[in-house]
């Protein structure tokens, strides 16, 4: 550590202000508190600084999304030699995947990162981590056959119009890594939907269809069983198919803090009592589904633990975390259940949320203050 | 009469050059002033029926203004709002009736978006702002100015929605002769839904505001 930081204090009078090379100001900044705790110290009043900043914050969403990564890339392979008929060990499954899956996050890092650099540079702040768990998001949404130049595309337009115009990272309404799906999503669905793309390379007589899409037509005979839905060997986006990778994470964030439990557990519960209230109602089919398939299948459990607690766009109040967490996963099995045209719920239910986040905030604090006024009244 | 002459003599003052220009960058209907959004998501899907609705707006604003500036001193305030949509809306179904005589194709393609030019906001907005209280030659300026500042937002925006969405520009397909399909490109089916109008004319006035900072409201 004592090479790196002299390394680093070496360079850092060329690239201070007035130094020579004063433009890389930001890209030094990075690199130093990557391997250093910042040494900001707060000036002004008392503020409590704690050692938990947002680079910390980051590394443990990103530690928390490698089990889904992993298990990912060893489904995208083993979904592939599985619709060609042949059996597969463990590693040519988990190198085929990992192949499918490497240049899709080092495109959309390249693209995210590079367009950051850029506004960094001309708004003369600092380069932040806010793209750091964005572009591991981004491809775990996304299904492992999408062309890299789409890839590119949606990131630069989530980056763009999601966040940058907003002020940039903790100033950005929609959450970027949904942002860059429902891009996706409504520019090119031939891509993002159907059951065609969720197996790289299948055979043509196979059903790539997800558990989602099976539900969608009917298909309820031919739903895979609740333990494979699970352990998620089943098509789907390369992060999103297994429940048991997702709860590693989901215990990750729970226990270091970084996940609201609110939030969390308010989402569940808001789907299984929109899907028993189906159940009671009864009316057709997917109505009738049990409750708890919601939560296993599809992005739910995914956009549960890492998008919907994303802690920049969802409420900041806990009362507000109890509602927004509530209506996500009331709407999303809503939308599931009752429109045809989107399969999946759960992005446009968070990113529905993510837009009233705001006003839910707002009406917590408003109550909070009438109900203080009334009690100074009396 | 001599009101009339002097008002020749100055036909082209820089007063006069101003109600035209301003329109086009500082005060642009849609951009800065914010009217007429509806219609500038609704038909820019595609160059070809942007640029006729531009033409018909422009149709309706210009002599609009004119009959309203006209009529100005005899209507009485408090049913100015009426007599104002019954001028829009005898213009409008002139123009409707010019459009699907002429162009009917494209007059199938806008369908109900003509007549809905009675609504669009410009045209009250400029009746009320400007041509209640000016001078027909000024207001007939105006009338022109402000349908060029919408007339160019529309056709920017429905360039690009129609060269990314449908990959060809005024019904030429652009996209299949540069032959990019076959390296694997697709068209954005994104640029072709509503939303996307509303995002281009937000980067529009991105582009605007940080070019010229006075445009910038004080916070």
């Amino acid at each position: 550590m004592k090479v790196i930081r002299k390394i680093l204090d070496d360079i850092k009078p060329n690239v201070q202000k007035g130094g020579k090379f004063e433009i890389f100001h930001s890209a030094f900044d990075a690199v130093e508190t990557l391997f250093f705790v910042p040494d900001k110290v707060t000036i002004k009043g008392s503020h409590i600084r704690d050692g938990i900043d947002m680079k910390r914050t980051m590394i443990v969403v990103f530690i928390a999304l490698i089990p889904a990564l992993l298990f990912g890339m060893w489904n995208v392979g083993f979904q592939h030699f599985k619709s060609l008929g042949e059996t597969v060990t463990l590693w040519p499954a988990f190198w085929y995947g990992f192949w499918k899956v490497l240049p899709i996050v080092i495109v959309t890092y390249v693209v995210g990162l590079g367009i950051e650099i850029i506004f960094a540079q001309k708004r003369g702040h600092d380069v932040n981590e806010g793209f750091f768990v964005s572009g591991i998001l981004i491809p775990l949404v996304l299904p492992p056959d999408i062309p890299l130049w789409m890839v590119a595309v949606a990131t630069a337009f989530a980056v763009i119009i999601g966040k940058e115009v907003f002020g940039g990272t903790g100033m950005n309404i929609l959450n970027p890594a949904l942002t860059a799906r429902a891009f996706l999503f409504f520019a090119y669905p031939s891509f993002m939907s159907g059951d065609k793309v969720w197996i790289s390379d299948k055979a043509d007589a196979f059903s790539g269809a997800t558990p989602l899409g099976d539900a969608l037509v009917g298909n309820f005979d031919k739903l895979p069983n609740p333990m494979d839905m699970i352990t998620g060997i089943i098509p789907g986006s390369i992060g999103e198919t297994s429940i048991i990778a997702i709860s590693i994470g989901a215990l990750i964030l729970l226990f270091t803090g970084v996940a609201s439990w609110r939030i969390l557990f308010s989402t569940i519960a808001g789907a299984l009592i929109m899907g028993l209230l189906f159940n009671l109602w009864g009316y057709n089919d997917y109505m009738n589904l049990p409750a708890h398939y919601h939560l296993i299948m599809g992005g739910f459990a995914f956009g549960a633990v890492f998008m919907a607690t994303d802690p920049v766009t969802a409420s900041q109040t806990n009362k507000g975390k109890y509602i927004y967490g509530f209506l996500i996963g009331l709407l999303a099995v809503l939308i599931r259940v009752f429109n045809p045209a989107y399969p999946e719920g759960m992005m446009l239910a968070i990113l529905l949320m993510n837009v009233f986040a705001p006003l839910i905030d707002y009406y917590v604090v408003a109550s909070n203050i009438n109900k203080r006024l009334k009690r100074v009244k009396a | 009469m001599s009101e009339e002459k002097k008002e020749k003599k100055a036909i082209f003052s820089a007063k006069n050059r101003k109600l035209l220009i301003n329109p086009l960058h500082k005060d642009n209907p849609i951009t800065t002033q914010v009217l007429g959004i509806c219609s500038a998501l609704a038909v820019t899907a595609k160059v070809k029926p942007a640029f006729v609705m531009t033409l018909s707006v422009m149709a309706v604003l210009a002599i609009g203004n004119v009959i309203i500036s006209i009529l100005r001193n005899g209507i009485p305030p408090r049913i100015r709002i009426i007599v104002q949509l019954v001028v829009i809306a005898a213009l409008v179904i002139l123009v409707d009736q010019v459009l699907k005589a002429f162009v009917f194709d494209v007059s199938k393609q806008l369908s109900v978006f003509v007549g809905l030019i009675i609504t669009n906001c410009i045209i009250m907005g400029r009746f009320e702002a400007f041509a209640m209280a000016n001078k027909p030659w000024e207001s007939f300026l105006d009338g022109l100015g402000n349908a060029f500042g919408y007339g160019w937002i529309l056709i920017v925006v429905a360039f690009f929605r129609e060269f990314l969405g449908s990959g060809t520009i005024w019904d030429y397909p652009v996209m299949e002769k540069l032959g990019v399909y076959s390296f694997g490109y697709e068209n954005n089916g994104f640029m072709i839904l509503p939303p996307m109008a509303l995002i281009i004319v937000g980067v529009i006035i991105w582009v605007q505001r940080s070019k010229d900072k006075t445009l910038i409201e004080e916070k």
